[in-house]
């Protein structure tokens, strides 16, 4: 907004955020004592392998994929919430996490950090229940010490929740005396508190209902135009994404399979999982019809299968599939696009 | 009762549910979570019910399987099944209807299987509580239901624990104590909700084939419209613990009569379309403790008049479906011209 808009107007087009083949393991071996009694292995679970995408300034850019496909992990790397195993992130041109982190300016970092915020699925459990609403949104705004003065911070507590459709007066109340849209309400007046550039959104509306699903995200699209936020929207509901994203990425055990425009990918599909999806989800022009269902299931991520991880569950496998992964090439990972086979 | 009941010609319905409602005695007074809800179930019929959290959805099912908690109770009504009257009946006679007349799915399939015990003595149990069976018969047929429900390698699954089963395989097994005692009526509750697209699309399958198959009635209680849209033959809508909305599917999703209907149905994304904005419904419904007078959609309505505030409207026949709206009455004829 004010200090970060100015800047911001000569880097247009230019990428806001930049992921290089980053990658987070997590250690999932049982305890050093079972290790050496039962002779077991050490266990690593690849959340997230080698995924690059850049974010421009004032898009959003959806990522979808079903539940333990590693989105919720890329949201989590992108705001420090975990660092990465292997990989940079960017920016601004700030790296703010990964290879090369230490050499950064300790201060760009930080001001980059404040300029990413992110807004959780469940609002019922990200907002401190003992504390007022005013204190929460202010959170920030004190840490960073963005205002001078209390008369100032309530000054902009007001006007932020007025921003997201609360009134002033709201800020006297407790989290508990709110419906769980006015609570993505405040969690949202919240992120907006630290002046970001950037909102890392996981799911922000599924726990709501459709009709209050609707509001947030009308609200959202009106924040975006009026601050000129860029978003990275994480959903696993695709009528969603299609909605709100200008681009979408697809994630499938941790890799990232496709990426294009919004509208491309849905009218488009090139990755046999993206067609997949796609085909799967319920649609109200469909009433009565039926579809054909996808077959299997996501495979255990500890034992990812070898080659590219969706060919027990892909109609196009053939033998490369199933020993070779595919690089990521013009967007989409599958060998069988590269070939011209579909 | 089928004569009273429904239009000439259709089948006797099998579940006839009649002006029940669902209150809960409180410090402060007694509160209706579910009001005057009344509606019918062919054999073989999916029923959807769709509304937002605090409808009454879930509770009208859990009216249905005498699933109360207390100190909710049914206030009023009655619930008939197959004819016979099954609300009031004392918990052990209750227990015998339940899984052998109605089975039941939830949302969460971790819950409802014990963890402690292997899938298949799970089975075998449930089959043998409802069908005369020697213990081998039973895990025999345990086999069968789980290959039913799209298992594979069922014989040897059936020796796992729940844990052992990945969220889609568990809502499957779910699904087969579900229909282990060849039950006339299931209720399933949420059944994909916490399930993945694609997983969720096999289950919905499933559902509607055991329906085509056994002639099992369901009563499909959901949020997501995309799921009844797929599944139900007809739908009702509920606001604030009533049905607003009544009737066949494709007509209450492509000609919703009831300003919720319209506004619920304009709220839902969809892939298909190239909308900016979704339509929006301000506002939230209301709480049991302050519904408001007349109309308890009146608040949030974009067309409420004065008579909307005063007066609740009954379900009155609007084209093919039945809608609770004065909108409604006062534009009979354009409607009836609209739906044709």
């Amino acid at each position: 907004m004010s200090a970060s808009s100015t800047s911001g107007a000569q880097r247009t087009d230019s990428a806001l955020l930049q992921l290089s083949d980053v990658t987070r393991t997590f250690d999932v071996s049982p305890p050093w004592l079972n290790r050496v009694l039962e002779r077991k292995p050490r266990v690593l679970l690849h959340a997230v392998s080698g995924v690059s995408v850049e974010i421009r300034r004032g898009e959003t850019l959806g990522l979808v994929g079903e539940s333990g496909c590693g989105k919720s992990t890329v949201a989590r790397l992108i705001v420090g919430l975990y660092a990465p195993t292997r990989g940079t992130i960017r920016f601004d041109g700030v790296v703010v996490a990964g290879t090369g982190a230490e050499s950064a300016d300790p201060a760009a970092r930080k001001r980059a950090r404040r300029s990413m915020q992110m807004i959780f699925q469940d609002p019922y459990a990200s907002l401190n229940p003992r504390w007022r609403v005013a204190d929460i949104v202010a959170e920030p705004i004190r840490a960073h010490r963005l205002t001078a003065g209390a008369a100032a911070t309530r000054k902009r507590v007001d006007e932020l929740l007025r921003h997201v459709g609360l009134a002033p007066a709201d800020g006297e109340k407790y989290p508990h005396e709110f419906s769980g849209g006015q609570r993505q309400r405040i969690s949202i007046a919240r992120a907006l508190a630290g002046e970001p550039d950037l909102l890392i959104c996981d799911e922000p509306t599924s726990a709501l209902d459709v009709s209050v699903q609707a509001q947030i995200l009308n609200l959202m699209a009106e924040l975006q135009e009026r601050l000129g936020l860029t978003y990275v929207f994480i959903s696993h509901n695709l009528a969603v994404v299609s909605l709100v994203a200008d681009r979408v990425g697809v994630m499938y055990l941790g890799r990232l399979v496709e990426i294009a425009p919004s509208k491309d990918l849905f009218s488009r599909p090139r990755h046999p999982y993206t067609r997949m999806l796609i085909d799967a989800v319920p649609d109200l022009e469909m009433s009565g019809k039926s579809r054909t269902p996808v077959a299997g299931e996501v495979p255990n991520p500890l034992s990812p299968p070898p080659g590219c991880a969706f060919h027990p569950r892909c109609p196009h496998a053939n033998a490369r599939c199933r020993v070779e992964t595919p690089r990521f090439v013009n967007g989409v990972a599958c060998h069988a696009v590269e070939e011209g086979r579909i | 009762m089928s004569g009273v009941r429904g239009p000439a010609g259709s089948p006797a319905p099998l579940l006839a549910v009649e002006r029940l409602r669902v209150e809960f005695p409180t410090r402060h007074g007694t509160l209706i979570a579910v009001h005057d809800v009344s509606f019918d179930i062919a054999p073989g019929e999916v029923l959807g019910v769709v509304g937002e959290s605090g409808a009454g959805k879930s509770l009208t099912g859990a009216a249905i399987i005498g699933l109360i908690d207390p100190p909710g109770r049914i206030g009023a009504g009655s619930i008939h099944l197959g004819g016979r009257r099954i609300d009031g009946l004392p918990e052990s006679e209750m227990r015998r209807i339940r899984g052998r007349q109605i089975g039941a799915v939830f949302q969460d399939p971790l819950t409802s299987l014990n963890p402690l015990y292997t899938i298949g003595r799970q089975l075998t149990e449930t089959i043998r509580t409802h069908l005369p069976m020697s213990e081998a018969d039973a895990r025999r047929r345990a086999v069968e239901l789980l290959e039913e429900v799209g298992i594979p390698a069922a014989a040897r699954r059936i020796d796992h624990y729940p844990h052992q089963f990945s969220g889609g395989m568990r809502q499957r097994v779910v699904i087969a104590l579900a229909i282990a005692g060849q039950p006339r009526l299931i209720i399933a509750d949420e059944p994909t909700t916490a399930l993945d697209v694609s997983i969720q699309a096999q289950i919905i399958q499933l559902l509607k084939r055991l329906c085509r198959d056994h002639g099992t009635a369901v009563m499909l209680v959901t949020h997501d419209m995309g799921v009844i849209a797929e599944t139900a033959d007809r739908v009702a809508v509920m606001y604030a613990g009533r049905i607003v909305e009544i009737g066949p599917v494709a007509d209450v999703i492509h000609r919703p009569r009831h300003p919720y209907t319209v506004g619920l149905m304009g709220s839902i994304p969809s892939i298909v379309d190239d909308r900016e904005r979704l339509m929006q419904i301000d506002g939230v419904m209301p709480r049991p403790t302050a519904i408001p007078s007349g109309c308890a959609f009146h608040p949030r309505c974009p067309q409420a008049f004065d008579r909307c505030a005063r007066e609740r409207p009954e379900l009155m026949p609007a084209g093919s479906t039945r809608a609770a709206c004065w909108l409604v009455e006062s534009a009979p004829a354009t409607a009836e011209a609209e739906s044709l």
